[in-house]
């Protein structure tokens, strides 16, 4: 007996043996069609009705792009600073035993579960001209309230949990043994931490950062009482979202929304490619 | 390079796990650390590697006191029971490594690394895998690939824990005679740590016995098999019977027979006799032998295996008879070993 070749073209891959896979597949689809799909493709419809001409001059408005830029400028800094210093924090609490470690394990999720508005509060008191650091800042000619540093402020506090907590556990399972023969081998710590366990890290150190950046850029309720929200200067684009809304101008809302929508999803596409080559090679 | 370890002592939180531990290792010698989990086998290769401290003594590189030295600075070769390989790393980078980290004119070219590579892959009959990713291998695979990044370096003393224990029979019996090979080749000096009795008997030159902390014995394999110093090599060597004897005017009594073993240096009283179950001498009459009734037979392999029951206090003794011998449930068995030792009773 002879095996026929498998047919040219595209089919389904072999479901695995364990069963419910059609079930569960359509139950998934149906869910994110219902949260995700619907609402995203209602926004599309809306701003689709403005018309190219009107939605071409509302894409290009001064105040769309500088908004935009703000949004997606801040967002971006504060996920670099996030990666850096989230990593540092999560290398603390995996490779040392101190007291009060839990405590400060704890306190790590706390952007993610206080309001994000009381934590935009909390940042102005402190950040502003005559708050606590605000004070010490002052002289030296530092304004951060009331200025995009202020956004970035707000949105690094806002993402340090995603980096922390994406990298952690992965780097909890890093082999202690892999160190030691890198260290047999004659690399120094140095080498040892940018050799071997910095690219080990990458893949979850990228999705750290990728989290960190889209909940960045969506993030509305902390920037807006830190970010003095100065048109052209340091208005982001959930703000100007929300004026538009409030001004009855429901097509330039969707319309920005569109933009938004389109960018973050081009970005975190990007993300996800490196993401998967690095996770390629580095599996 | 020779090694020499002096009356190391080494505390885990103040958990002795090793005690006062000398070992000299003669420049390109074999040698097993062989003993059960908990021995500090593994404690003392890594002590030599440096990648832990001794609490207390010291360890020689040769002439040069090594205790403390860095990892980095003792050049040693080590080779982890879970292979240990820089998974985001081909092959070839992962043997280049040690030679890559280098500084200054030590570190060879780019070209030179990449030769170097080559051979030892060609060496661990690994020739053309270069590109592949550790995770594309199999791990027999894997484990020739963390030799050969070992021996890049051109170690001083080349360590290995374990390093078959995670492979399957087949692979573990065709990589030990492989690692005979390629020591005969490039004769470094070479410790390798190993629970598995015939792994360390086949393999090195010499075998050294460890049992809780401590050195229990050093020797060849025949001197390992056949003059055990301690009841525990004895029993974790090979396979041991043992019955309590008595022992008066240097004879070794039985409850109340002789059983026509003689021992004229040991002193009169309480004492365990040792013997290799297959080493005894079947007898028909019984005048000085130990005889015992049949209470289980087992075929294993080659022969047959049979637990007597010795005398009033039915002491259970296991021995190995001919497939052939008439011996059935029951039935009465004379022996006497041919081979054996006393220790005192515990």
């Amino acid at each position: 007996m002879t095996i026929a070749p498998a047919k040219a073209g595209w089919r389904f891959r072999q479901p695995s043996v364990i069963p419910g896979f059609g079930l569960t597949l359509g139950f998934s689809l149906a869910y994110l069609t219902l949260i995700i799909l619907i609402p995203l493709s209602g926004l599309i419809w809306r701003s689709a009705a403005l018309g190219w001409t009107d939605f071409w001059a509302i894409a290009t408005d001064r105040r769309t792009i500088n908004a935009l830029q703000i949004s997606f400028g801040t967002a971006f800094i504060a996920a670099a600073v996030n990666v850096v210093f989230g990593t540092l924090v999560a290398w603390v609490l995996v490779r040392y035993r101190f007291p009060g470690r839990r405590v400060v394990d704890a306190m790590v999720d706390l952007p993610f579960a206080l309001p994000t508005a009381v934590a935009g509060i909390a940042l102005t008191t402190l950040y502003a001209p005559n708050g606590w650091i605000g004070q010490l800042l002052a002289p030296l000619g530092i304004k951060v309230a009331y200025t995009p540093l202020g956004i970035v402020v707000a949105l690094v506090f806002i993402g340090l949990p995603f980096v922390v907590r994406t990298v952690q556990p992965i780097m909890e399972e890093i082999d202690k043994e892999v160190e030691e023969a890198a260290a047999t081998l004659g690399a120094n710590r140095f080498q040892i931490i940018t050799r071997i366990l910095f690219p080990g890290l990458a893949p979850a150190i990228i999705t750290g950062f990728s989290l960190a950046f889209a909940r960045g850029v969506g993030e509305y309720g902390s920037v807006i009482f830190i970010a003095g929200n100065l048109p052209y200067k340091s208005e982001i684009a959930p703000l100007l979202i929300v004026i538009r809304l409030e001004e009855y101008n429901y097509p330039a809302a969707t319309a920005i929304a569109a933009i938004m929508l389109l960018l973050s999803f081009v970005m975190l596409l990007v993300i996800n490619l490196a993401q998967s080559w690095s996770r390629k090679r580095y599996g | 390079m020779e090694v020499r370890v002096a009356n190391v002592r080494k505390e885990f939180d103040r958990f002795p796990a090793l005690h006062d531990v000398s070992l000299d290792i003669k420049s390109g010698e074999l040698i097993a650390l062989l003993g059960p989990s908990g021995s500090g086998k593994t404690t003392l290769l890594r002590l030599i590697a440096g990648l832990e401290r001794p609490t207390r003594g010291k360890i020689f590189f040769g002439q040069e006191d090594a205790s403390h030295r860095s990892i980095q600075e003792r050049n040693v070769g080590f080779v982890f029971q879970h292979y240990a390989l820089f998974r985001h790393m081909t092959v070839a980078d992962n043997i280049g490594f040690g030679l890559k980290v280098r500084h200054g004119p030590s570190r060879p070219p780019a070209a030179e690394i990449r030769r170097r590579a080559s051979e030892l892959l060609d060496l661990v009959q690994l020739s053309g895998l270069e590109k592949r990713y550790p995770a594309q291998l199999s791990g027999g695979q894997r484990q020739r690939v963390a030799l050969a990044r070992a021996m890049a370096i051109e170690p001083k003393v080349l360590l290995l824990d374990e390093p078959f224990g995670a492979l399957d029979a087949q692979v573990r019996r065709e990589l030990r005679r492989w690692l005979r090979e390629i020591h005969d080749r490039t004769g470094h000096t070479t410790v390798f740590v190993t629970h598995d009795q015939e792994e360390a008997l086949e393999l090195a030159d010499r075998v050294v016995v460890m049992s809780q902390g401590r050195i229990e014995q050093v020797g060849s394999a025949d001197e390992i098999y056949d003059t055990p110093n301690s009841p525990f090599v004895y029993s974790f060597i090979g396979e041991s019977s043992t019955l309590p004897v008595k022992v008066e005017d240097g004879e070794i009594w039985i409850a109340d027979r002789p059983i026509g073993l003689s021992a004229p240096h040991a002193p009169s009283g309480e004492a365990v006799l040792y013997f290799r179950p297959h080493d005894v001498e079947l007898l028909d009459g019984c005048s000085g032998c130990i005889a015992g009734t049949v209470a289980a037979s087992r075929r294993v392999a080659g022969t047959r295996r049979v637990e007597l029951e010795i005398g009033g206090e039915r002491q259970r003794v296991e021995i190995e008879l001919p497939v052939d011998h008439p011996a059935a449930q029951k039935s009465r068995v004379a022996f006497r070993p041919r081979r054996w030792k006393l220790f005192p009773a515990a």
